[in-house]
């Protein structure tokens, strides 16, 4: 049931059928091109696709992945293609998320016999998703790395990839053909009929932007799960997402690596602790602040960067919070609030991992001065520690409160390397 | 008040906590690797591998008991938005 030679993925695609990658294994999913954004916070310029794979052996038909419920009738119209839904014997989900299970109930009254793979971590998200009656429990059986389906003269062998992104996602690998059937990782929002990274326009900047808004969050785990993948053996890498990536699958493994790798202060070989202070000033009061924080800061030993947020832009501020072991802002209290730029960056932060990162905050005010404690408890929120009472300075401030602000540097510092491995840290000054 | 200590064995950090406190309140703020969920000892998560001290944690409900079967949990895994440290104790991302 191959494609015919002369026709081409678009050309397939287009008219509903399964695109073949190797001889038995297809391309079942469904294209989306007219999608501007997914899930509210990813904007795409050319839709998405949502891939699902149909692996055939000698001893049955494994299917993996679904697609989104309303593109259910595209992915069964090529699923039918190549299979008939009576030889389906394993129905694997690398990732429970609706975009790739909204077919799921559907293939699964079609095709009662298949049985369910699942990660270990995914039992609970598939029950809260299929919603089983008691009288009705639901059947699957759950992998852990190194677990294995035969089908015959081909074999499913499953990688247990937590939190990629989310706690039930793994990825499965087609042994025999050295294919990996990844899941989101590797993915992006790219809709290009021509399926194949060697046939498809440039999309690495859909790549990479994927990576910084899904994978980012959790790169410690990319890099556990890498060090399960980059052992195999690899011909193509086959994700939920955009292209399939048979031209030269490790380069993508390589860039994962390039943007989960360590923070910078590691990339340079420089251990000392590093405090990034942002600060917006309106008559000049709360920069001199920021000067002498970091002037203090710097006395304690700590690697300090001063930035004044009116001159830059909100993503490369993104960067440097990620790496630093400290951030402190400055603002001033305008109508009772602090200022909107300070607000932009400390709600651009969602795809960094802030926990255990220490925060900090002053500011010179004119007659109210909330902003500092409205900023605290932004960071709080974010799962920071403040370990050290915010400074306030009503309007100009003098050389013994331009001190206060060295003291507040010196301590914050302090703070950074108290929380060194191997100290016992009292709970009352995790702040 | 009584105090305990806590290790997070992933970041090498030891907390002195009163007993009773629970693990998610010093695991998120120490920059531990455990991840959260729902924070209710609903969605298992939060699941941690207690390396030593078991008997030092609040013993777990019947709830937490369900979501650890449902989570495959193994031996001395436990939900850190549920366990509450009553002595010391060493724990990591399960």
């Amino acid at each position: 049931m191959s494609n015919p030679p002369s026709a081409s993925p678009t050309d397939i695609a287009r008219r509903g059928e399964a695109i073949e990658i190797l001889p038995g294994v297809h391309w079942i999913g469904a294209l989306d091109p007219a999608l501007r954004a997914f899930d509210i916070i990813l904007r795409t310029a050319n839709g998405t696709t949502y891939n699902a794979y149909l692996v055939r052996g000698s001893h049955g038909v494994a299917v993996i992945d679904t697609v989104k419920a309303e593109f259910a009738d595209e992915f069964f119209a090529r699923l039918e293609s190549v299979a008939d839904y009576d030889e389906i014997e394993v129905i694997v989900l690398n990732h429970l998320e609706p975009d790739h299970t909204g077919a799921l109930p559907e293939l699964m009254r079609r095709a009662p016999q298949a049985r369910l793979h699942i990660s270990s971590r995914a039992p609970a998200m598939l029950k809260a998703l299929l919603k089983p009656r008691e009288e009705d429990p639901l059947e699957y059986r759950t992998a852990d790395t190194g677990d294995e389906v035969s089908l015959g003269e081909r074999t499913l062998r499953f990688l247990h990839t937590p939190f990629l992104h989310w706690p039930d996602t793994q990825c499965t690998y087609l042994v025999e053909d050295g294919v990996l059937f990844s899941g989101d990782v590797f993915g992006c929002h790219h809709c290009d009929s021509r399926m194949f990274n060697d046939r498809c326009a440039d999309f690495r900047f859909a790549f990479d932007y994927y990576y910084a808004h899904i994978m980012r969050p959790f790169k410690t785990h990319v890099m556990d799960a890498l060090k399960l993948i980059e052992p195999l053996a690899l011909k193509i890498i086959a994700p939920t997402h955009g292209p399939i990536l048979r031209d030269r699958p490790r380069r993508y493994l390589t860039r994962y690596r390039e943007l989960s790798s360590a923070s910078f202060a590691e990339r340079i070989g420089n251990e000392d602790p590093t405090l990034v202070v942002f600060y917006m000033s309106s008559y000049g009061n709360t920069a001199r602040m920021a000067e002498a924080v970091c002037a203090g800061a710097e006395e304690a030993g700590a690697r300090v960067s001063l930035y004044d947020l009116e001159g830059g832009e909100i993503q490369p501020f993104v960067d440097l919070i990620e790496t630093a072991d400290a951030l402190a802002f400055g603002s001033p209290t305008i109508n009772g609030d602090a200022v909107k730029p300070i607000w932009d960056l400390l709600s651009s932060l969602a795809v960094v991992d802030l926990k255990g990162k220490l925060g900090a905050a002053f500011g010179s005010y004119g007659w109210t001065g909330e902003a500092v404690r409205m900023i605290e408890d932004r960071m709080r929120g974010l799962k920071m520690r403040v370990p050290v009472a915010g400074l306030r300075i009503k309007l100009i401030p003098t050389d013994e409160e331009l001190e206060e602000c060295r003291e507040f540097g010196r301590a914050l510092a302090s703070a950074i390397v108290s929380g060194e491995k191997g100290r016992v840290i009292d709970f009352a000054d995790l702040g | 008040m009584a105090k305990a200590k806590i290790t997070f064995t992933d970041i090498d950090q030891t907390v002195n906590v009163p007993a009773g406190t629970r693990v998610i309140e010093v695991s998120e703020k120490i920059g531990a690797g455990i991840i959260y969920g729902c924070r209710e000892g609903d969605c298992g998560t939060c699941m941690m591998h207690v390396e030593e001290g078991w008997n030092n944690l609040t013993e777990p409900s019947v709830l937490e008991e369900k979501v650890l079967r449902e989570n495959m949990a193994s031996r001395h895994d436990r939900l850190a938005c549920q366990a509450q440290i009553l002595g010391d104790c060493r724990v990591k991302p399960a």
